[in-house]
Order: structure tokens, then sequence, then C-alpha cells
């Protein structure tokens, strides 16, 4: 915590004599363990990739487009993004429900949207709309929430979800339902209820197992429960990507040693199974520096947070530091074999464009909170 | 816009609550605090778990990791080649490219095969082979559709291979014999092997070998043909396509043979015997080397290298020639008069007769105080019949009466050094060890007593006296020999295929047969000269370019085995006696001992011993 006693200090500093990067709104601890993060990423995507350079180099690219949106978004005042959230978010809905009934199809479910040049998946925005929209309902209402303003908040919550789990889509959609929870949780919800609806999930679970999930995403959870089941089917990515972590020991083989991503024996070894690679050639140690550095942005992200002045901003940033950490959870999980098979990508590191750009605008916005709250009027 | 309150902390009391930013601020703040210790919490899980695979676990997934890498592959051996003793190759391997179907790999089977047909030309016997196979053959294995295959089928099925999981083509070499069917059952084959010898063959050992020897040498000599499997450990990647060679460890090639047959001699015999069923079998008595050995009529020994049809193999197999059968090894036949020889040498080792020895030949023998008539096979009588003639003119009245002086067991007893009525040893497997009576054997078997008859009729060679053509001929080799007794053997050298270093076989000698006269022995040859002279095979011996030691037999049966059934039809071929025949020559100085059966042949003198000479020429004369 040195570096922000120092930013502390540094806060206390007139604004002429604030350093380039903060005048241009963003946090310098934070910015560098994004790119540290990103550049490891680079690092263990070329080793994953087998070497090849033509995919680090559009991941590059991808990052660079990321920190872009980043340096965009933090420019964004608050203030304007306060006044705009139920736009974002009305409209995003309004694409969610387009998406189910004119989307394209792609890899059997139905996520993407195509307006002439641009086709994207409008659940993408919903992972910052339902945290900018959360933030937005409990602003004006005092916390903790009382019963009413929490079903209310919930149901903003549930729709988007349930929207994009219809596509299906289940890891945005958790994604989604996280930020919301997240918000709920920060705004004070009393542990009471909170308890209350860990027992209503609990006893979900077996309804949401019969009548809310897919096949094959029944499949999956079965799988994750006894990979050995099938071991060349569906369990084979599990068991690959465990094999390659134990093999990795506590020291790893080394940079470009991993024989289960060189020899193709690990799938998605450059996406979503990127950390069982990372794993393989870093070992526990690898991965302590990882998590650590991971644990860090959270941390930053949080404490920045508390430093807002408004309760929407406090809401907002706070959900988005919280929302990076389930990426991170839930693919670790999956990687190693503690959760079920979720797509969810591992940030800043895996390889692929869209969640990364949906991460760096969140990071952009929490930056942008935090550099303004001088500013503030309040 | 954000409504903006008061700082004073109110307490919110009734319907109406405000916010409060300081308390706000403070909520946020623990809770934010409780959401960091949960994060922390679940790293710190993520971390446990990490550690209890990479820690704990370690070496097993490590263990798992290198087995993903590395893969151990056997590098089958080069099997051994067969030569005669001049050098011809008998047995070989070619390469060749086949089309191989590992079937667990195949979705469906059979319509891969209706795909495939339409690429190869794969007659039905192709496909009725393969579905054998497939029923005896575990599912992981590769069990071939097609051999051989043209440059052209390779193209047309190359080209779309990937469309065919588990379809492949390898090449191989696959065991050929250039002769067909010549000395087929001395050489014998390979064959896949199945799922009996799987049982009992050490899987270390046949790792990456396909075939078995079966029969003949092929088969006794298996482990020194069969070489050493050799292995490769690969770094494969997961579609276990090979990437790099991480250590070899060549095989070893398994040793070439060269066998004592003279493959020209063998056809010669083979030729001779042609329109007979029997056998042939030419030993060099010096050191029991085996030049021919002939079991007639003979098969092809190359469509069973990998899998001969069903229908060609019932074909085989129930035909009533039993070409499958090896007669020269597992054949038994009363060996007839041929015994005699045998008797006599008995009756002089023993002192039962000496070489002046006469007996009256009426044509017919009365044992004392029975009424059974033992006829003579010249009814009319020889008259006074000495050792000589007795031989010369195959006197059966004349060894009546050496066997009955010899008694059972002491004809036993002799018939037996000479390797009569046991396995010889030779170097085949399955060998018959026929039956030289006795009375002991005979209340073991059938719980009664010998009968003198009996013994009467072993001294002709008739009764229950069984022998291989084999046996005679190692026997025959052994009169030439006066005594001295070599184990009969088929290979005479082994060859390391890496240095090419001969190594010659040593004879195996066994107990020699001693008498105490070697007069006795000239006497029996003696005899044997005679009837090649002047007795029973004089027609061979009237344009004899050297001296022949022969003896003709002529057997009476009704069936080549004991086992076998009366067949009606059959029954006027199967009434013609077995024409028999012994030899050796040159006799003052023997190089080859040589005995033939023709079953059915009729007389041995006329029937017999022309085979015999034939072959003694071709190896004496190099005709």
């Amino acid at each position: 915590m040195k570096i922000s006693l120092l930013k502390e200090i540094d806060v206390l500093n007139l604004d002429s004599r604030r350093r380039p990067l903060e005048r241009l709104h963003l946090d310098t601890p934070l910015l560098f363990a994004l790119l540290s993060a990103a550049a490891l990423g680079l690092l263990v995507l070329y080793s994953a990739g087998r070497e090849n350079l033509d995919l680090v180099l559009r991941q590059g690219v991808r990052l660079g487009l990321g920190f872009v949106v980043l340096c965009l978004l933090a420019q964004a005042p608050p203030r304007y993004l306060r006044t705009w959230t139920p736009w974002i978010y009305g409209g995003g809905i309004l694409l969610l429900i387009a998406v189910l009934m004119v989307g394209e199809i792609s890899k059997g479910a139905r996520r993407w949207l195509d307006l002439g040049p641009l086709r994207f998946q409008p659940a993408e925005i919903m992972r910052l709309a339902v945290p900018m929209m959360m933030a937005w309902y409990f602003a004006d209402r005092p916390l903790p929430p009382r019963l009413w303003p929490l079903c209310g908040g919930a149901l903003l919550t549930v729709l988007p979800v349930l929207l994009i789990a219809k596509q299906p889509d289940l890891g945005t959609a958790l994604l989604v339902a996280c930020a919301g929870m997240f918000a709920l949780f920060l705004s004070g919800l009393s542990w009471k209820i909170i308890a209350g609806l860990g027992l209503l999930a609990a006893g979900g679970g077996p309804l949401a197992w019969r009548f809310a999930l897919h096949d094959y995403q029944r499949q999956r959870i079965l799988t994750f429960l006894d990979p050995q089941a099938d071991p060349l089917g569906a369990g084979y990515h599990i068991i690959q990507s465990q094999i390659a972590i134990g093999s990795g020991g506590l020291y790893g083989k080394g940079w470009l040693n991993s024989t289960q991503a060189h020899l193709e024996f690990l799938p998605e070894s450059s996406t979503d199974f990127i950390l069982a690679v990372f794993a393989e050639e870093f070992g526990l140690m690898g991965l302590c520096a990882l998590l650590a550095l991971y644990f860090f942005i959270i941390a930053r992200g949080l404490y920045l947070a508390t430093r807002a002045p408004t309760t929407y901003e406090r809401l907002l940033a706070g959900s988005l530091a919280l929302t990076f950490f389930v990426y991170i959870f839930v693919n670790a999980g999956m990687v190693c074999g503690l959760l079920p098979v979720v797509g969810l990508p591992l940030p800043l590191i895996s390889y692929g464009g869209t969640s990364l750009v949906t991460i760096m605008a969140g990071f952009g916005i929490l930056m942008g909170i935090d550099s303004r709250r001088r500013a503030s009027p309040y | 816009m954000p409504s903006v309150l008061t700082s004073i902390p109110l307490a919110a009391k009734g319907t109406t609550r405000l916010k409060d930013p300081v308390a706000e601020q403070r909520l946020f703040f623990r809770r934010a605090l409780v959401a960091l210790v949960l994060v922390l919490g679940a790293l710190l899980a993520l971390v446990g778990r990490l550690a209890y695979l990479q820690v704990l676990n370690h070496e097993h997934f490590a263990t798992l990791s290198e087995s993903n890498r590395v893969k151990l592959q056997p590098l089958s051996p080069t099997r051994g080649r067969i030569f005669d003793r001049n050098g011809v190759l008998l047995a070989d391997n070619l390469s060749s490219r086949q089309v191989q179907i590992t079937p667990e790999e195949v979705p469906d089977l059979d319509a891969t095969l209706t795909q495939l047909q339409d690429r190869l030309t794969l007659s039905e016997e192709d496909i009725a082979r393969f579905r054998r196979l497939v029923k005896r053959s575990p599912p992981n294995q590769g069990i071939p559709l097609k051999f051989n295959l043209s440059d052209e089928e390779i193209a047309r099925l190359a080209v779309d291979l990937y469309r065919f999981p588990g379809v492949e083509i390898s090449a191989d070499l696959s065991r050929y014999y250039p002769l067909g069917s010549q000395a087929a059952h001395a050489i014998g084959y390979v064959g896949r092997i199945d799922e009996a010898e799987l049982q009992r063959i050490d899987p270390a050992q046949y790792a990456g070998i396909s075939h078995i020897g079966k029969t003949g040498v092929e088969r006794s000599y298996e482990d020194l043909l069969r070489g050493q499997t050799g292995y490769q450990q690969v770094e494969t990647n997961a579609q276990g396509r090979m990437l790099r060679l991480l250590e070899q460890q060549a095989p070893i090639p398994g040793k070439n043979l060269y066998l004592s047959i003279d493959i020209r001699l063998q056809a010669v015999a083979e030729q001779a015997l042609e329109g007979h069923n029997g056998a042939l079998v030419a030993i060099d008595p010096r050191n029991g080397e085996v030049l021919a050995l002939a079991s007639m009529p003979v098969y092809d020994l190359n469509p069973f290298v990998n899998g001969i049809d069903q229908a060609s193999y019932k074909a085989l197999s129930s035909s009533p020639d039993r070409p499958l059968f090896n007669r020269a090894l597992r054949g038994i036949y009363p060996p007839g008069s041929t015994i005699k020889p045998f008797t006599a040498l008995a009756g002089l080792a023993t002192r039962a007769i000496n070489p002046r020895t006469v007996f009256n030949c009426s044509g017919a023998y009365y044992l004392p105080g029975q009424s059974h008539v033992f006829r003579c096979w010249n009814h009319r009588g020889h008259g006074a019949v000495s050792l000589d003639r007795g031989i010369t003119q195959s006197c059966d009245v004349y060894f009546y009466n050496v066997a009955l002086r010899l008694g059972i067991d002491r004809l036993h007893d002799y018939l037996t050094r000479f390797s009569l009525g046991e396995r010889t040893g030779i170097d085949l497997v399955g060998e018959n060890p026929g039956l030289v009576p006795s009375e002991e054997w005979k209340r073991a078997k059938y719980n009664q007593p010998w009968y003198a008859g009996e013994t009467l009729n072993v001294g002709i060679g008739q009764g229950y006296l069984q022998i291989t053509p084999l046996q005679l001929a190692s026997a025959t080799a052994t009169l030439a020999q006066r005594g001295r007794r070599l184990q009969p053997r088929l290979v005479r050298a082994i060859q390391e295929q890496s240095t090419g270093l001969i190594q010659e076989q040593a004879p195996r000698p066994l107990a020699p047969l001693q008498v105490d006269d070697p007069r006795h022995w000239d006497a029996v040859i003696a005899g044997m000269i005679h009837v090649v002279k002047s007795g029973t095979a004089a027609r061979i011996g009237a344009d004899a370019a050297y001296t022949i030691a022969g003896k003709t037999g002529t057997a009476q049966v009704f069936s080549l085995d004991r086992g076998e059934k009366y067949n009606a039809r059959r029954l006027a071929k199967n009434l013609q006696d077995h024409a028999l025949f012994i030899a050796f020559a040159p006799a003052e100085n023997p190089q080859i001992a040589v005995a033939v059966i023709a079953e059915h042949g009729g007389h041995g003198g006329s029937a017999a011993a022309p085979i015999a000479k034939q072959v003694m020429d071709a190896y004496l004369l190099k005709r």
C-alpha cells in the first residue's frame, strides 16, 4: 500500500503538479498493474499459441485497442455517465430482445447482432450497463435498501440476466448477475437477506438443474463432477488441463516448455485454458505471482471505489472491480477443476477481444471516477 | 440530478428515510472490506487447489504428462530367412503395403468397408478373411484388409484416407515362400498370432510382431527366427503423429537358418512320389542331417501367411488325402518287411541266431500246439532259409522263427535301440512316437497277457508295430553306420544376420547301439545288398552305379490311422498294401539312407524301391 500512500500525498498536491497520467484521468498503479498483466499475457500467449508471433501481434493490437477504450472512457465525467445510465441500460435491453429475435446464430447460440459494419454482442454492453443501472437506481435511495427498492434493483438485474441466459450465454449471464449482486451487496443489503438468498439458491439449484439448464450445460456439470467418466470426450478438457497444471509443479517447466500445449494435448490452450499453460510453464510460484497481481488490481479498484464521493460512483466502481474478480475466479476455477466449464476468458491473458474491450472499458470508467473525485460538486 | 443532502446524520425513523452520505460511505467501506476479504479467501482457495495439483499430486500429473508426450513404439525385427543346405532361399521377407483397419477406431465398420470397396478391389475372400480376423483379434489391433496393394490402389485410397478414421496404409514385411509347396512340411509356415497363441506367448517378446511360426521349422525355430523387438521412444502430439525421436533401441533381426534339406533332392523326392500319398525321408547317415523330408501330397504355404480363406482351408483340411498332415513325421505305418533287417540284427546280437542258422519255410508256420496258421508271403515256401536268404527273399517264416527265439521283450529292446517306437528328437514339433509293443505295454494298455503269435507278427513288421517314416529312415541310417546313432535334424547351420557369421550345428550323437561282434552288421548289410542285387528289389539293382543295401516292405493295412473310420467306398483302395522301402548307399561307404512309404502302393519292390532309387541317384550321381 506504499504506492497508494504516495498517491494520497500526491492527491494533496495542486492539479498542475499532477503527473501526466493523472492529468489524463488515469490511475498510475492500476494502469501499471493492468499493463503488467497484459504483457505477461502476451508472453504466455506466445508459448500457448505454439510460438506463433502473428497471434501475439493480433492480441497486441487488441490490447492496444483495449487501452485506447480505457483512456477514452476515463475521460467521461461520471455525472454524464450517470445521466446516460438509464438510456444505455434501456437500449441494451432492447438490443438483447432484438438479438433473441433477429440475432445471428453462431456455434449454436444466438448472441450476435449484425448492424451493417458493426457486429457485436449486446450482452457485452450489459456487463457495464447493469452495474451502472444498479448504481443509478440505488444512488437516490436511502441505503441500506429496504424491501421494495431491493426488489426493484433485483428486477433490474434479473431481466437482462434472463435475456442473456436465453441466448444462451451462461458465462455472460453469470457475469451480469454477479455485477448486479455485487452492487446490491455493496449497497448494504442486510446479511439476513443475503443468508436467505443463499438458502434460496441452494434450494433452487435442483430446480434450475431440472428446468433452467440446457442439456449441454447439465453435461458440463456432470463432467466436472466426474471427468474420468468420458476421458476422451467431455472430460478431456478438464483432464488435460489438470495434467498441464499438475505437471508444472512448484516452479514450472519454464517458458516455452509446455508440452501439453505444444503437443496439442490441451485444447483451447491460448483462449479459455491459457492459465493451464501458464501453470505448466511457471508452476505454483508463477501462479501465486499472477494471482497476487490480480488481487492487487481488484484491491486497487475497490480502494478507488471507497474514495469516490457519491453513492453512484462508489457502487459502480466497486461493482466493476468485483466483476473483474469473477472472471478470474471462474476461469481459474474451471481450469483447475474447481468449477464446471464455463466459457469465461482469463482477463488480459486469454486470446480474444470482445471481453477484453469490456473489461478495459470498465477500468476506464473506474479511473475516470477516481480522478474527478476532487472536482466533484460534493 | 442527485439530491444534495445535509451532512447531519439522520437516524431514519418513520416511513421517509433520508440519505446519509457519511453513513453510506462507511457502509460501503465496510462492505468493500468484506468483499476484499472474500476475494482474498477465494483466491487462497484457488491457490490451495493449485497447490494440491502442483505439489501434492505433481508426481502423478508429471507421469501423465510424460506418457501423453512420450510413446514407446515397438520396432519389429526382421524374421530370419530360411535357406536350403546350398543356400537356395526357401522363406523370404517381402515388403508389401497393406490396408489395415483398427476396428476400435472405426465408427461404422460396415459402411467403411462398403466405401473402401469402391477404391480397392476387394474380393469376397478379402472381406471374409478380414471379418474372421476381426472376431479373433483384440479391437485395438490393426487388422489387414488387403495385402500387396498396387501403386494405383494406394493413390486412390490416399487421396481421402482422412475420411476413414482407423484405416491406414502400412508397409510391412510379409513372409513369402518362393518355392510355394516344395518341402512344405519341413519348412512350415507362419501365420497371424491367434487367441490361443496369445495366451502362451510373452507379449513383450511379440510387441510389434503379428506373425508366429505355426508348423515345420518356422515353428520349431520360432525363437531363433523371430529376433528381438526393438523400441523407440518418440514424442507424439495429441493426434499421435510422431514429432521427434527421443531414444531408440534397434531391433535385433532373427537368425537365418540353413536347412540340411537339399531342395534339389527334395524336388526329386516329391516328383518321384507324385501320384502316391506317402512319405520319403532321406538322411545323411554320417551326421544325421535330413536331406529330404517329403510328405505327399503337398500344399502351398503362401496362402497361410496372411490367413487362408475358409473354402480353401476346408478343401485342404477335409481332403481324404490329408495334404496338411505331415506323414514323414506323424504318419504311423506298420513297417512290414522293412523291419526284418532290424529283427535279424536283434537275433544276431542276442545270439538267438547266427548267420548260418537255417529255418525251413514251407510257406506256413504253426506255433507249437496251436492251429493258427502264420503264412509266408510266398505260399509255396522258401525251403531251407539262412539269414542271407531270409533277408533277400524276405521270408516271413524265417523271421517268425527269429522273433520267437528272441521273444517280444528282447525284440522290443533292440527295435527301441534303433529309435523305433519313440520320438527321434528331430528339430520339428509334433513327432508321433509310433509304437513298438512289449509285454508290459500290452498289460498296461489292454490288461492282457502277451501271446507268442503277436511276437511273430511284430517280427515281420505287422501287428501292433507302428512307426513313422522318419523313424524308419533314422533306423536305416543307424544300420548304415553300424550302430552309430545320430539324432536326425533339419537345421545344419544358423547365421547371424548382422555379422553374416554362420555357425554350423554339430551332429547330435545318441548312445550307440553296440553289438559284441561287428560281423553281425556285415551279415545284415550283406543281406540287404543282396536284396537289391538279386532279391525283392532286384529291379533297381540292375542298373545301379553304386552298391545299394535295401529292404522292401509290403504292409497290410486297412487304414492309415488306428482311429480312422471304416469307409466302404474307399475300401478297395484302402485294402491295398502300403509299399515300403528302406535303403542306404553306397553300401560300403554310406552317404544317404532313405525310407519310402507309398500308401496303398502295392509291393515295396515295385512301387517304393524305384522312388528311393531316383533319390539316391540324384544325390550320389548328382544327376
